[in-house]
């Protein structure tokens, strides 16, 4: 494998990489007044990116996935389908920023700049096939996040939330390490594949306690129970665009990262791994919706429902099959458009002069101001609740269906029973917008780019999303089949 | 493609859908139009449908087919029993939305809407051929009604919703880790094919069980029953009649198209449970009915007791219990809706759904009076009305599998006939003491025109069952045909007191236990 093959597979992290280092030079020299042109040369970049994705997996001669720079990377339709859906939810997240950091005070050319800092930290950890490549992308993407997170810096909440992120991720990360660490020292490599090949038989203790700690680092990441407390606090404290992106880019990159981190390097080991991911998929649903019925700010909400959707996901991952994978990365779409849709309606919560709004009982009586907007609140909600007609209940289908098949009943009647409790409390939401008496508290006029993409989002959940499923279904396919 | 060479089952879903959306955008009058106009040209497609059954033709007939994805199809058609089912539901929607045209002045667009849509699904779960296209229509309805109860409800109305809508949710994602379960165990999501398909028996104890949890739920069966009540009270007026009249229908088909034909040995093997509590319910809700205070809440005990004698019906396993039941359904669904309505013409006017308020009103009323009189014995079960016929054919086809049981639900009748005519005498006779209801104007020209189609259908049930028995015969024999295998025997044949005979009868004779 020769190094222009190598930069050449790489090529969409390196077109961001060098945007986001001339577009650092231009921020600091062109400073707040270039802020409009960095973010929308930063949205052009990741176009680009998305567009060489598209080009690396339609060549011909990388149709099975290539590794580059020696097996340090890797890529195939698995790491294209979750770098699509990452740039895509970055993309978005640079659109709704700028009105949102404006009425706050001031809109800094970093923000966008940051972001395409933490796609390329997404893209190598998507597509990272060693320990090495894998904790570097990682902490790119984290301490962009970190930053992201306090980018409100005279706000208090917002700076507590970048500490409590950043202290707490450090912790995961040094868990990740030490797990690591020891898998490497009875493994004698990095690389998945060859600790997939050396890790076979009855794991001896050692390699066992390896394997838990990473997966308590990746879950940490992918916010899943037990290491999910941060999830709340940091979404309720980040500014609201950066929230979306929180909720949306980097969840798939986590998600798609475990996925390959379980299937690739510790495939032959399903015992060991499939009963902790069916106990923190479980705990997940149950604990994101038991405790979303208290919360009474719609971010804390919306971040207990993140939580209680990568339960779900991770019911497709428990299954250890191709058909589950597969399932998991259509729900991470659907999951991805749901997300991306309910927090921009977040956005769109201001009162007359333009202050954000964040508690539920503001949302009262919504239907009868603003109709519009009530009614994609209402299909987001159905939808992450999983009520047909809606397309989130096609995503549980397909990881139930996964289950089901893999004769993980047990699981999945558990799973579906607890998917009841949550649906509580998004119609407790929608109750709210519906059923109360309205509160008026809400600007009767709303934003064009917010409204256009809730217009497009909400699309795409109802029904009509079933029309895409036949064009999706076999990219789902194709990038399971890349691990399997 | 079918009889009609075009594709009339989705353009029943599609008319209503089209017309629910152009509602959202439409001021009340407008939507209010445009939606009895979009109930009555489905009406009339209703009646083309019905004059179009081929009786005696193919099993499914007017059957659409579109490969969607994977194993999923757009794929409709109807025999006898769905026919009847969506006939029911495309007669009582105009008379719905007539019911609404003064009662709702807010948000009338939306209520329009919601209505339709509560249409395209009700139609739909009657006419799906695809088991997930038919789970997707029979969960969705949860959304328009959720709405319904949520936003035009009484004054306890968000208890009502919540709890309609978590009950059935609960009861139904069971059924589909079931479904997935069946589907890659049969390799296929066709319900005609399924039906045929035999299951492992022991597999099929846990399917049924699943199945039970939703069809139990949304039937409803005791005592999974609480939420009609509340919900029956909570709902506008055409909401209750909706409910009652085809919702809990939707249960009493789905024992009738999965859990009887699909799993035979486990309907069998269940009948003592079903047998157990239906019998709790004739029993014990009619009692319920017999001291409410609260009209639509006596209603919607009586209508758990209705649907009691449904499921006893259903799963005697013989052609007379399952023709009877299926009339029982109908039937129940006209004269509850009717007598829902009779409610909420009386409740238009006095805003309160308390009896002791009222009395005397065959003095001023004497139109009102005479009809509610024929629904209440059409509730009753009186020969003549609709309710005779399904009932009595109920309880013959029950007679032969079990005499004691038969004995506990004819009880039912009973008290049926105490609780309607104990509601009706305090309505309806006596003098007029309040000075408010003496004001009561009798019925409007609208109200007649809502309440007439129905009391003259109950009369053509009752004097004339063959128009709606006939369609659903064929269908009803190539289910019998189907369960036969596992049909109990009956304790009629046996002595009594025979040890050896009792022996053998004890696991499947419902009183044992």
């Amino acid at each position: 494998m020769d190094l222009a093959t190598s930069l050449w597979l790489v090529s969409p992290e390196l077109l961001l990489t060098v945007a986001s280092l001339f577009l650092l030079l231009l921020a600091a020299w062109g400073g707040e007044k270039s802020a409009r042109l960095i973010t929308i040369l930063s949205a052009a970049s990741l176009f680009g990116a998305t567009f060489l994705l598209m080009i690396l997996a339609h060549l011909p001669e990388f149709k099975d996935g290539a590794y580059a720079f020696d097996g340090l990377y890797r890529m195939d339709n698995f790491g294209s389908a979750a770098k699509f859906l990452i740039y895509l939810a970055a993309i978005i997240a640079l659109m709704i920023a700028p009105r949102y950091f404006k009425d706050a005070g001031k809109y800094s050319p970093e923000y966008p700049v940051l972001v395409l800092f933490a796609a390329v930290g997404m893209g190598i950890m998507v597509s990272a096939t060693d320990m090495m490549t894998l904790y570097i992308g990682l902490e790119l993407n984290s301490l962009s996040a970190y930053v992201l997170a306090s980018f409100l810096r005279t706000d208090e909440r917002s700076s507590e939330a970048g500490l409590k992120y950043f202290v707490l991720g450090a912790l995961a990360s040094g868990m990740l390490l030490f797990g690591i660490s020891l898998v490497y020292g009875f493994a004698g490599s990095t690389n998945f594949a060859v600790i997939g090949e050396t890790l076979t038989g009855d794991l001896a203790t050692g390699p066992l306690i390896g394997l838990v700690l990473v997966l308590s680092g990746l879950a940490f990441k992918i916010s899943a129970v037990p290491f999910h407390m941060w999830t709340p606090d940091v979404y309720e404290g980040a500014p609201t665009p950066v929230t979306t992106f929180f909720a949306s880019a980097p969840k798939v990159a986590a998600i798609a990262m475990t996925t390959r981190v379980i299937i690739d390097a510790f495939g032959g080991q399903t015992e060991a791994w499939q009963q902790i991911i069916v106990f923190v998929a479980l705990a997940s649903i149950i604990l994101g919706a038991v405790a979303a019925i208290g919360q009474q700010n719609i971010k804390r909400l919306l971040a207990y429902s993140s939580i209680n959707n990568v339960g779900f996901m991770l019911i497709g991952l428990a299954a250890g099959t191709a058909q589950g994978v597969s399932a998991m990365m259509f729900y991470l779409l659907i999951y991805t458009v749901m997300t991306l849709g309910s927090f921009i309606c977040v956005m769109e919560m201001r009162d007359k002069d333009g202050k954000p709004l964040e508690t539920l009982s503001s949302l009262a009586g919504m239907s009868q101001t603003r109709p519009g907007l009530a009614a994609a609140f209402a299909v987001f909600m159905f939808s992450l609740a999983g009520i047909p007609p809606l397309f989130g209940f096609w995503g549980k289908f397909l990881v139930f269906d996964a289950a089901v098949a893999a004769g993980m009943l047990p699981l999945a009647v558990i799973g579906i029973a607890a998917s009841v409790i949550g649906a509580f409390y998004y119609i407790k939401v929608i109750k709210i917008i519906y059923f109360d008496e309205p509160s008026n508290e809400i600007a009767a006029t709303g934003h064009k780019t917010e409204n256009g993409l809730i217009v497009v989002l909400a699309l795409i959940v109802s029904p009509l999303g079933y029309l895409a499923i036949p064009s999706i279904a076999p990219i789902a396919n194709a990038a399971a089949a890349a691990l399997f | 493609m079918n009889q009609l060479d075009f594709p009339i089952l989705s353009l029943m879903m599609g008319l209503p859908m089209l017309a629910a959306i152009i509602c959202l955008f439409l001021n009340a009058q407008a939507a209010r139009l445009l939606a009895l106009a979009t109930t009555l040209v489905l009406f009339v497609l209703g009646v083309v449908l019905w004059a179009n059954y081929d009786i005696g033709g193919p099993q499914w007939q007017y059957v659409e087919r579109a490969e969607l994805f994977g194993n999923f199809a757009w794929a409709l058609g109807i025999d006898g029993i769905s026919m009847m089912l969506i006939m029911l539901t495309v007669f009582l929607m105009p008379i719905c939305i007539g019911a609404s045209w003064e009662a709702i002045q807010e948000r009338v667009g939306e209520y329009m809407a919601a209505f339709l849509f509560m249409e395209v699904l009700m139609i739909g779960v009657f006419a799906a051929q695809d088991i997930f296209l038919f789970y997707i229509l029979f969960e969705a309805g949860l959304i328009p009604m959720y709405l319904i109860i949520g936003i035009w409800g009484g004054a306890n109305r968000i208890y009502a919703s919540y709890k309609f809508f978590l009950y059935t949710l609960l009861g139904s994602v069971v059924m589909l880790i079931a479904m997935l379960w069946m589907v890659q165990e049969a390799g296929t999501a066709d319900i005609p094919t399924l039906l045929n398909y035999d299951f492992d028996p022991s597999a099929q104890t846990w399917l049924w069980l699943a199945f039970f949890a939703s069809f139990a739920v949304k039937m409803p069966m005791w005592p999974v029953h609480t939420w009609l009540p509340d919900a029956h009270v909570q709902a506008p007026t055409a909401g209750s009649v909706i409910l009652a009249g085809v919702l809990l229908k939707m249960g009493g088909y789905g024992f009738l198209r999965f859990s009887i034909p699909m799993f035979p040995e486990a309907s069998e093997q269940f009948i003592w449970l079903v047998f157990a509590l239906s019998m709790v319910a004739v029993v014990y809700t009619s009692l319920v009915a017999l001291v409410q205070q609260d009209m639509k809440k006596l209603i919607a005990y009586s209508s758990v007791a209705h649907m009691a004698i449904v499921t006893l019906g259903l799963f005697a396993f013989n052609r007379q219990g399952i023709e009877g039941a299926i009339i029982v359904m109908l039937s129940h669904g006209l004269v509850s809706g009717a007598l829902f309505l009779c409610v909420g013409v009386i409740y238009d006017r006095l805003h309160t759904r308390e009896i002791d308020r009222y009395g005397g009103l065959s003095i001023n009323m004497p139109k009102y009076a005479i009809l509610f009189m024929l629904f209440t014995m059409a509730s009753i079960g009186l020969p003549g009305t609709s309710g005779f016929v399904g009932e009595f054919l109920s309880l013959v086809g029950l007679y032969k599998v079990n005499s004691w049981v038969t004995l506990v639900a004819t009880t039912g009748i009973i008290l049926g006939a105490g609780y309607m005519l104990y509601l009706y005498r305090r309505v309806a006779f006596g003098e007029l003491v309040h000075d408010d209801v003496k004001e009561m104007p009798d019925l409007s020209a609208r109200e007649m025109a809502l309440l007439a189609p129905i009391a003259a259908a109950v009369f053509w049930m009752g004097v004339y069952p063959e128009s709606f028995m006939a369609p659903i015969r064929g269908d009803v024999g190539a289910l019998v045909a189907r369960i036969d295998r596992a049909a109990p025997e009956g304790d009629a044949h046996l002595k009594m007191g025979d040890p050896k005979a009792a022996k053998t009868q004890e696991h499947k004779a419902g009183e044992a236990h």
